[in-house]
């Protein structure tokens, strides 16, 4: 590493990265090897070892405590202490050094306002900022756009520019290529362990996926045209609130049909999750009908609804899709334990259990030890593959998979979306929700954009890049059509899918404004 | 006093995994346990392929390695040792070699030794086998029922404790921490007793319907913290623990009212269950142990079955483990709630009737529950909150109880060292860190060692 420098460290889930990033932290001891600092090697027996060194880290999960202002976070580890022995804390001189910080690099923080108010990408910032604070000279930062919603993650990239024209040299540990290519100076792809090669930021796409899976990936999604058949799911004037009892889904109108895959975009939080989960019957609908099949499905539960041939792949996998300490054959029936062949009655089968295991692991090539190792244990991808193989094993008739290849290697996001496509072409529907722009123009054969709680436009998945950004950026779809001006020929096919469900198009539309009235 | 501190220490060296063995204490323990030998295999083949090690070889390995059971032996022996120091520190004579040991250490330590062996002797003799009777036996001084009594001392006092751990156990796997064992046997030895004086019916019937009272009292108990969690979010830690001084004090109050109360006796004690509804004595009238230990024995292997072979079970571990996904994957988190309290309420319960339609009393007094339920949570946390181990920790306990009393009556230890003991096992046993640094134990790389207390607050 050299000073002012941006150097990208990539690879898959599991590969290394984080370890290698924690040992140089001092949270892990080396077993062999050592680290040299200006020449000198150096012993860490800590993270305090390693401040000193003038090494400081941003976790991927931060180490912030939520109910402590921005201030007291940063102080906290390094308090300033004043009156002696008394030892009260000097919290006026420690928001003084935030402000001047936050300042230098031009990291807008308020150093007054408590962690858990703050949006994630501010969250992050704090972390920065509290790493400054410690005068570090090398920044780690492990996968820190993981969380960030695309703009965050745009200004993210603003911010490391500045701190690397102040000298401080950056590691950046990530699996998006994108990012990589738009900030690093240089790369390093490290796999199973051992570093695989150095490349310049030059390198197309394809050639750094190759390094990090080791073998040639495609990245855009093979598929033939869509043959959308009947209306499967069907939702109309939907209304959800979310936590906070505060309106998240809006009005909502949506129809997938069988054999198409529905993409949702939008920036995380703007009514995504409470769509689903309103969906899956986790979350009261407060007001709309949601219907699957014909059936109105409001107010069913969760069970009944899978039952009804929905298969779920929930967005956050360690949370809501999987149980850390079960089995891997566990978790391959934790929805289905109680039906043939798995229970009979009040009975399980094990023997049933462990055969289909068996046929999913070796059918969704899931990397695991054993049927019976705990799904813990797993990396992130053979994680996701699990769920994904236990919704898309039984018949289907809607498919929902929210944020399907969240924090998933290369690797697996291949396999994965070739599941998708494949059970769209079995006829079931398939309805995507995604943060990720990419996955969804190649996963969808319809994309809608989500927006505070509303879908703001339908559109192909032609549809330039820009527009889709700007529709999830809240610019209704003609001044987006505008904005990017873009030719006359792609207008159509945007307009029929957004005429489809003519209700869908009058929320967004009332909201627009009068102009966009007219063109309707 | 043999507490060295800088143990207290090393859960800061690793934070993130100390934080993740809490997350996965429960229901890991057993997958933790079984995982140990494929894992160490499985993941080894590395590049040097280690040559295969003999099965005595593997033994003897695992044997020092810091796996649960090890730590559990090691927590007895550490206890045992605690326990002697007390015993030389209460005895004034022997406490008072002491003083002069400088000058003739021999006195200070043949005393300690006497007091020390015959004690612990006592307590082997008192619970497990004593081998006076058999020679007794042998020699025609005694009868064969002296061979047995000790073991049937120690089957009496297990019996109960079988319930209200498998009750605490349970809860725990469904990641419900049930402080109210205690309570739910309390109503259950109520109901017992009440059907067991009041209704007029038929020997075995009436003993059935006796022992499902105590069960369906346990279940009531049970099933008011559960809905309250269910419904209202209450912690059923609060819960259990006020309802227990419901019970209790509902009991004495019950004891005094007309009908209840023995007509011939003025203190606070009830009519005599009727022998009908008692459980038979398994061998004759001498020996005190009765069929609760059959039912006892019949209750952790439907409960094991149930935990490991049911989709009831399936359920239960899954809301236990991580009831986001659960509720996820279309399990009713609520529904699971109750019916984890119910089930530990009924266990609870069986415990109480026990109490009274078993050998230990026949008619109840405002302490014929004892302490049943409070133990059933160290018996729980010894059995490391899986069904045969604590069926194993049950028998320890009842073994330490029975012994306890000959202790007490032959050396003169007061029985409450044997409290002592229990407790101090299950310290050393919650504080695995402790035990591992004492005997220098070898990390074992699967067998996570937790403690099963981490999870349920």
């Amino acid at each position: 590493m050299e000073p002012g420098e941006i150097h990208a460290l990539l690879g898959e889930n599991g590969a290394g990265k984080s370890t290698l990033m924690n040992v140089l932290y001092g949270l892990y001891q080396p077993d062999e090897g050592e680290i040299l600092v200006d020449g000198k090697p150096l012993k860490l027996k800590g993270p305090s070892d390693a401040i000193g060194a003038g090494i400081g880290m941003v976790h991927q999960h931060f180490m912030l405590v939520p109910v402590f202002t921005v201030t007291e976070n940063i102080m906290l580890g390094a308090e300033q202490i004043r009156g002696g022995i008394a030892g009260f804390l000097d919290r006026r001189r420690a928001r003084r050094e935030v402000t001047e910080v936050s300042e230098r690099y031009n990291l807008r923080v308020d150093p007054d306002a408590v962690i858990e108010d703050l949006p994630v990408g501010i969250q992050q910032r704090v972390e920065i900022v509290k790493a400054l604070t410690r005068d570090v000279d090398l920044l780690i930062l492990d996968e820190p756009t993981a969380v960030l919603t695309p703009q965050e993650t745009e200004e993210l990239l603003t911010v490391m520019r500045s701190l690397k024209a102040a000298g401080k040299s950056i590691v950046f540990i990530t699996h998006k290529l994108g990012e990589v290519k738009a900030i690093a100076d240089r790369i390093t792809v490290i796999r199973r362990g051992k570093t695989v090669g150095t490349a310049s930021p030059e390198a197309s796409r394809d050639e750094l996926a190759a390094l990090m899976v080791g073998r040639n990936v495609r990245l855009t999604v093979d598929k033939t045209p869509a043959t959308p058949g009947d209306p499967v799911l069907e939702v109309s004037g939907l209304v959800v609130d979310d936590d906070r009892q505060i309106r998240a889904v809006d009005g909502v109108d949506l129809t997938v049909r069988a054999g198409e895959v529905l993409g949702v975009a939008g920036v995380q939080g703007n009514g995504q999750t409470e769509l689903i989960e309103a969906i899956m019957g986790l979350r009261p609908a407060l007001a709309g009908t949601i219907s699957l099949a014909g059936d109105r499905i409001n107010g069913w539960k969760p069970k009944k609804v899978l039952r009804a041939g929905v298969g779920y792949v929930p967005e956050d996998r360690s949370v809501d899709g999987l149980i850390k300490e079960f089995s891997v054959a566990e978790n391959l029936v934790l929805d289905i334990y109680d039906r043939p062949p798995f229970g009979a009655g009040l009975a399980l089968k094990p023997d049933a259990i462990a055969a289909s295991a068996k046929e999913r692991i070796e059918q969704f090539d899931v990397r695991t030890s054993s049927a019976d190792a705990a799904v813990g244990t797993l990396s992130g991808g053979n994680q996701q593959k699990v769920i994904v193989a236990r919704e898309l094993s039984r018949p289907l008739k809607l498919f929902i998979a929210a944020q399907p290849t969240r924090g998933v290697d290369v690797g697996s996001i291949e396999f994965i979306h070739s599941q998708v496509i494949r059970e769209r072409d079995i006829g079931t529907a398939v309805l995507v929700v995604s943060s990720e722009l990419d996955e969804v123009i190649g996963l969808a054969d319809r994309i809608a954009v989500m927006y505070r709680g509303r879908i703001i436009g339908i559109v192909g998945p032609d549809t330039p890049r820009e527009e889709i950004g700007l529709l999830m950026a809240g610019i209704s779809p003609d001044e987006a059509h505008d904005a990017v001006a873009a030719p006359a020929a792609d207008k159509p096919g945007a307009a029929t899918a957004a005429d489809k469900p003519a209700a869908a198009d009058g929320g967004p539309a009332s909201d627009a404004g009068p102009a966009s009235e007219d063109e309707a | 006093m043999t507490n060295p501190n800088p143990q207290s220490g090393s859960p800061d060296k690793e934070p993130a995994s100390e934080a993740q063995a809490a997350q996965n204490a429960l229901g890991n323990t057993e997958r933790a346990e079984v995982a140990t030998e494929p894992d160490r295999s499985a993941a080894k083949p590395g590049p040097e392929p280690e040559p295969k090690p003999s099965l005595g070889r593997f033994f003897l390995d695992n044997l020092w390695a810091a796996n649960t059971f090890t730590v559990t032996l090691l927590s007895l022996v550490l206890a045992i040792v605690v326990g002697a120091v007390l015993m030389i520190i209460s005895d004034p004579d022997v406490l008072s070699t002491y003083s002069y040991i400088t000058s003739r250490p021999s006195d200070a330590i043949n005393s300690s030794w006497t007091l020390v062996s015959e004690a612990y002797a006592n307590l082997f003799k008192g619970s497990i086998f004593d081998p006076e009777a058999f020679s007794g036996w042998l020699d025609g001084a005694n009868g064969w029922q002296a061979v047995l009594a000790p073991i049937s001392e120690t089957l009496t006092y297990a019996a109960p404790l079988v319930f209200t751990g498998l009750s605490v156990a349970l809860a725990f796997r469904g990641g419900l921490f049930n402080i109210g064992a205690q309570g739910q046997a309390t109503i259950g030895v109520i109901m017992a007793a009440l059907a067991g004086f009041l209704l007029p019916l038929p020997p075995g019937l009436h003993l059935l319907v006796a022992v499902l009272a105590g069960a369906l009292g346990g279940a009531i108990w049970g099933f008011i913290p559960g809905i309250l969690k269910a419904r209202a979010g209450a912690h059923e830690v609060i819960n259990t623990i006020m309802l227990n001084y419901v019970a209790t004090y509902f009991l004495t109050w019950l004891i005094v009212q007309n009908g209840v109360q023995d007509p011939n006796r003025t203190d606070a004690i009830s009519k005599a269950v009727d022998t009908s509804a008692q459980l038979p004595r398994l061998l004759g009238d001498n020996l005190r142990v009765h069929a609760g230990i059959l039912l006892a024995v019949l209750a952790t292997w439907a409960v094991a079955w149930l935990l490991n072979r049911s989709t009831l079970g399936f359920e239960l571990r899954a809301v236990g483990a991580n009831p986001d996904a659960a509720r996820t994957a279309g399990i009713s988190v609520t529904r699971t709630y109750i019916l984890i309290m119910v089930f530990a309420g009924i266990l609870a319960g069986l415990g109480g009737s026990n109490m009274v339609l078993g050998s230990t009393a026949s008619a109840l007094t405002p302490l014929v529950v004892a302490q049943i339920g409070f133990d059933g949570i160290l018996v729980a946390l010894l059995g490391r909150v899986k069904p045969w181990g604590v069926l194993l920790a049950a028998l320890l306990f009842g073994a330490l109880q029975a012994g306890g009393n000959r202790m007490q009556s032959y050396s003169g230890i007061s029985l409450e060292l044997v409290t002592v003991l229990q407790a101090l096992i299950v310290i050393f046993i919650a504080a695995p860190a402790l035990v591992k640094a004492i005997f220098q134990l070898r990390a074992a790389r699967a067998a996570r060692l937790q403690t099963s207390l981490a999870k349920g607050w």
